[in-house]
């Protein structure tokens, strides 16, 4: 079909494909180390450690994938990249101060002398929550329109709470997988608390962005694309309710199941997200510019595409390994 | 303070501190490679122990660089959108492959290199270690790209004010692109140099006289002292380059502003933008004709044909680079004095001496304050352009109001601030503890879980 459509009209498509694939990525890979960034501030010393080891060797290669998306939007899309990033510059410059706290935190509180490794620990925890409340608070405010009213703030606080929870909610998630014994008992009270903000996140972001669009409630409510659609919110609910049941049951003896929930949320977050772009496109920015509109031009985009081609199974394939490499329970790290 | 300074500040703020890591972790990664196979072939513990200190400074490093990348990444857009605007065709897919090449790859084997050496054989390990290496070292590859098509550009045309690229080879291969990357990865190597021999100084003053810590002092000493005169060679080249291209900069270096033969080299001088002349010069006669032409009558450009009709500078601020290149040329020479002495006096005798050491202590950090002269001679020296011929600096500024600006920038300051000092503070704590014993428990990890550090 791609060569019967004009270069034009396809490169942008093809860019905000991998923006969006990107941008899911760093949702969901991210979204369980900071995660459990926000978790380890209610966690003992000792069981701290082993959370954080249980993401140290893969934070860094995490969040490449903002820097990945971020770099595609501003090289794909630059008039969409400055209109988005200008509005939300103080949250953005927040969420930047989040990531560096918690990215040195990392490494200091594991070689600092002892008795700041509290206050690292802290840095290590506010910082989580910082960007994870920022990247929610951005999403809130996008959803709808980058309303920057009183009520867009007030939106975007909503799911800025919401989305640090279900970041939470993955992390641990994570840790019921990675970890045993008493960590993974708390690690599963933890996920029994935070499947309600989770659940208020999703749906208050289904109901605003159609209510904050007449655009987008026509694209969901109007026949017979809503038969069509139907599946993504049933299914989501379905694997909601699955969720919900697992959660109560964590840990199941011997261990069983110990990854389901996590790949649950996954799909959960996926089919979110593939309920937004649905809603979106072709706007880049919401109701206001359209990915042709924002392109740049074909030439830089196809030496990217070229690269990105190559260059991404092969990312994909040592991201597979490393997460081979360190598969199996988490234990504190130590440096070799 | 209008808004263009304070975005001009806190972008100088950023890239400074940004800079500071990079050049430690790109020269570190081949060290550490180079450790770890001296420790592969002869299977000697005291190289596990250098590989496992300098490990930690190289994460610690990495951490704080990947942060503060990050940073950057996002500020090109916020903060200059004028610069992705006009020029983003050509920086956009510079910085793409920069990621896509290089930046996961580093991230992921960092981890592998880090924690996987009991989950691993050694073999895998050392590959990590080299895909590290050779990660940082494409990683600054493609930056330098960037940054020295900015300087000297070519390969693109202009359509509507916007570049377009027209010969790729061109571009990435650009007139100043071998001497910038040659003359960054040498300053590397000398920072990390002078950071191991410094440490391990330090270190031996403690009282710590294993054998690790003086065959890592015997490495950092000897790379110096065999790098310093290549790094003075390739300057001068670099200098050359500098002049073809960039003649401005390179007359504020000299502050010579008249255009003539038989400059003198200003050793010292305070120089006025406001009168057009240097105070209390005191120079060498013929010097800079010598330098810059290799003759005695050479004629060097001067800062007076860099002036528009209406009176306004087209050159670059005289006074910070002329002080910047000074203060990195400063540098350069000590560095060749300490690690010429301080490496024959190793030779001879094995060990630095207690003023060799106290020397080479002091020098610790000597390699960051060349390195961020040296960027400010060439990144100042640029003005008042971003990228040379095409695109002005105010003219890539957002136009945020100051008060936001000056709200990040404080809060930039202060964890920046915050930051170095714990940087300077763990890499003392780490190497206390080193010398303390702690560290010297060599028996292969189990699978007990082990106590964090």
């Amino acid at each position: 079909m791609l060569d019967t459509l004009p270069l034009d009209d396809w490169l942008p498509l093809a860019f905000a494909a991998l923006m969006g694939v990107s941008i899911l990525i760093y949702v969901v890979l991210d979204g369980f180390d900071l995660g459990v960034g926000i978790l380890s501030i209610d966690a003992l010393p000792d069981e701290r450690d082993v959370m954080i080891g249980s993401i140290g060797p893969f934070w860094d290669a995490n969040e490449t994938w903002l820097v990945l998306a971020v770099g595609l939007l501003l090289v794909a899309f630059p008039v969409a990249h400055g209109e988005i990033l200008t509005a939300l510059y103080l949250p953005t410059t927040l969420m930047l101060m989040g990531l560096i706290l918690r990215g040195v935190a990392f490494e200091f509180r594991a070689k600092a002398p002892v008795e700041r490794k509290r206050a690292w620990d802290l840095a290590f925890f506010a910082g989580s929550l910082l960007a994870a409340l920022t990247q929610g608070y951005m999403l809130g405010v996008y959803v709808i329109g980058l309303d920057q009213s009183l009520s867009g703030i007030l939106f975007g606080m909503l799911t800025a709470v919401c989305l640090a929870a279900g970041y939470a909610f993955i992390g641990s998630a994570w840790l019921i997988a990675k970890t045993e014994g008493g960590l993974q008992q708390q690690a599963a009270t933890w996920a029994r608390r935070l499947i309600w903000p989770l659940a208020l996140g999703m749906v208050s972001i289904s109901v605003a962005s159609p209510l904050a669009s007449p655009e987008i409630f026509d694209k969901w409510f109007r026949l017979p694309e809503m038969l069509l659609l139907a599946p993504i919110p049933l299914v989501t609910a379905g694997l909601f309710v699955l969720l919900v049941y697992l959660v109560r049951e964590m840990p199941m003896g011997g261990d069983r199941l110990a990854w389901a929930p996590f790949a649950i949320t996954s799909a959960i977050f996926v089919l979110g997200f593939v309920g937004l772009a649905y809603s979106f496109f072709p706007y880049v920015v919401p109701s206001q510019i359209t990915i042709w509109e924002a392109a740049s031009s074909r030439d830089a985009l196809m030496i990217i595409l070229v690269g990105a081609l190559i260059t991404l199974p092969v990312i994909l394939g040592y991201t597979i390994f490393a997460y081979r490499v360190f598969g199996g329970k988490a234990t504190a790290l130590r440096y070799e | 303070m209008d808004a263009l300074l304070l975005a001009r500040i806190q972008f100088a703020a950023n890239i400074s501190f940004h800079i500071l890591f990079p050049t430690i972790t790109i020269a570190l990664g081949w060290f550490l490679l180079y450790v770890k196979l001296r420790f592969n072939r002869s299977g000697d513990m005291a190289w596990m122990q250098v590989y496992r200190f300098w490990v930690k400074v190289f994460a610690l490093s990495f951490g704080l660089g990947v942060v503060s990348g990050i940073t950057m990444s996002f500020q090109f857009g916020t903060n200059w959108p004028g610069f992705m605007e006009r020029v983003g065709n050509i920086a956009g897919p510079l910085l793409a492959y920069e990621v896509m090449t290089a930046f996961f790859l580093e991230a992921l084997f960092l981890g592998i290199m880090l924690f996987g050496f009991d989950r691993v054989s050694n073999r895998v390990h050392t590959a990590a270690t080299f895909l590290v290496a050779f990660g940082t070292t494409l990683s600054a590859f493609w930056i330098l790209v960037l940054n020295s098509w900015m300087h000297t550009p070519q390969g693109y045309e202009l359509r509507d004010g916007v570049v377009h690229a027209t010969d790729w080879w061109a571009i990435i291969f650009n007139p100043s692109l071998p001497y910038r990357l040659a003359h960054m990865m040498v300053a590397s190597f000398l920072t990390v140099s002078f950071l191991i021999a410094g440490v391990s100084a330090l270190r031996w003053l403690w009282g710590d006289r294993s054998k690790g810590l003086l065959r890592a002092m015997r490495m950092g000493v000897y790379t110096a002292a065999a790098l310093i005169p290549a790094q003075i060679v390739i300057g001068d080249l670099h200098g050359l380059n500098t002049l073809e291209h960039q003649p401005a900069k390179v007359a504020a270096m000299e502050a010579n502003w008249e255009t003539g033969p038989n400059v003198p080299l200003v050793l010292f001088a305070l120089p006025d933008e406001e009168t057009r002349e240097n105070r209390f010069e005191i120079g060498v006669p013929n010097g800079a004709s010598l330098i810059l032409k290799h003759e005695a009558d050479g004629v060097v450009p001067g800062l007076n044909d860099f002036v528009a009709e209406d009176g306004t500078a087209l050159h670059p601020p005289v006074a910070p680079v002329f002080f910047s290149f000074r203060v990195m040329v400063g540098i350069g020479m000590l560095m060749l004095v300490t690690s010429w002495a301080v490496g024959y006096r190793m030779y001879r005798t094995g060990n630095p001496g207690l003023w060799g050491a106290r020397a080479l202590a002091a020098m610790t950090f000597s390699g960051w304050i060349a390195t961020l002269a040296g960027w400010y001679v060439t990144e100042i020296g640029r003005q008042p352009w971003l990228v040379t011929g095409v695109l002005d600096t105010a003219t890539a500024a957002a136009d945020h109001p100051a008060p936001i600006l000056g709200l990040s920038l404080a809060l930039y300051l202060a964890i920046y601030g915050v930051l170095i000092v714990a940087y300077l503070g763990a890499i003392v704590h780490l190497a206390r503890k080193a010398s303390a014993g702690a560290d010297v428990s060599l028996k292969p990890a189990g699978a007990m879980p082990v106590p964090a550090e």
